[in-house]
């Protein structure tokens, strides 16, 4: 699976659209990296808890956006789009979507 | 009396240890940034090499930064007179700089040399810093199609 933000695949050719993809999750806090996020609320600097935290619902999504590519038949995802948002304190919504093409 | 104190502490504690961390990361940020200046990074999605490149692949970087507990005691006060947040000027910078640099260190891992299309995220996700519980927390996501070009 080719996977990319560009609005077609570098040194190949589209030969069929299979519309748009998506995936999601929606990921709240852990106690454990919350309670060490909390020590880190006074130093300041980089949550590292949060930062695999999100890494870890962003693979997630992606991996779903895929499946859903795979079943169509598609071998590549063009344009793809992140975002994210806060739904309730301690809880985010991580969203990826694309097109899913066959390229050759 | 005692909630003066805890305070007066808490804001110490955090000015220093938050004085010393943001001079170490600016300093890392700067190595690393030297290390990886030959990857090339373009916003732009049109390139001619585009055409010849056999292999690309998406390449994300991010990275979640809170304030430290004297900065975000001074973004309220500056929240109430307005003004340039000076605080959370540098946070955001720090944080974008690191994403754009794991960003290139995953590109430059998979033997690629330039990045297109470069999209750059900043999303709020602690709650606003001047609110109860609010931690001042931001993301900082850096994506783009890595490509490979000689």
């Amino acid at each position: 699976m080719i996977l990319t933000n560009l609005e077609s695949v570098p040194g190949k050719s589209i030969s069929t659209h299979f519309g748009l993809v998506s995936g999601s999750t929606i990921r709240a806090k852990h106690i454990g990296r919350d309670f060490m996020a909390g020590f880190k609320n006074i130093l300041g600097g980089e949550l590292k808890g949060y930062t695999e935290l999100l890494n870890e619902s962003r693979q997630e999504a992606v991996k779903r956006m895929i499946a859903q590519a795979n079943s169509l038949g598609a071998n590549a995802i063009i344009n793809i789009r992140f975002s994210t948002s806060s739904i309730t304190q301690g809880a985010a919504e991580l969203y990826v979507y694309g097109t899913a093409v066959s390229v050759s | 009396m005692f909630g003066y104190s805890t305070l007066a502490i808490l804001l110490a504690i955090g000015f220093i240890f938050g004085t010393v961390a943001e001079k170490k990361h600016l300093k890392e940020l700067r190595e690393k940034e030297n290390l990886l200046k030959g990857i090339l990074l373009s916003t732009s999605k049109k390139h001619s090499f585009l055409k010849d490149s056999q292999h690309s692949t998406l390449v994300t970087g991010h990275v979640v930064v809170a304030l430290d507990y004297f900065k975000r005691f001074v973004a309220s006060i500056v929240n109430l007179i307005g003004g340039r947040v000076f605080s959370f000027e540098s946070l955001v910078d720090r944080g974008r700089r690191e994403a754009i640099i794991r960003m290139k260190e995953d590109a430059h891992r998979n033997g690629f040399n330039s990045i297109v299309n470069v999209r750059i995220e900043t999303s709020n996700i602690g709650g606003s810093a001047g609110k109860k519980g609010g931690m001042g927390a931001i993301e900082v996501m850096a994506y783009g199609t890595a490509v490979k070009h000689s």
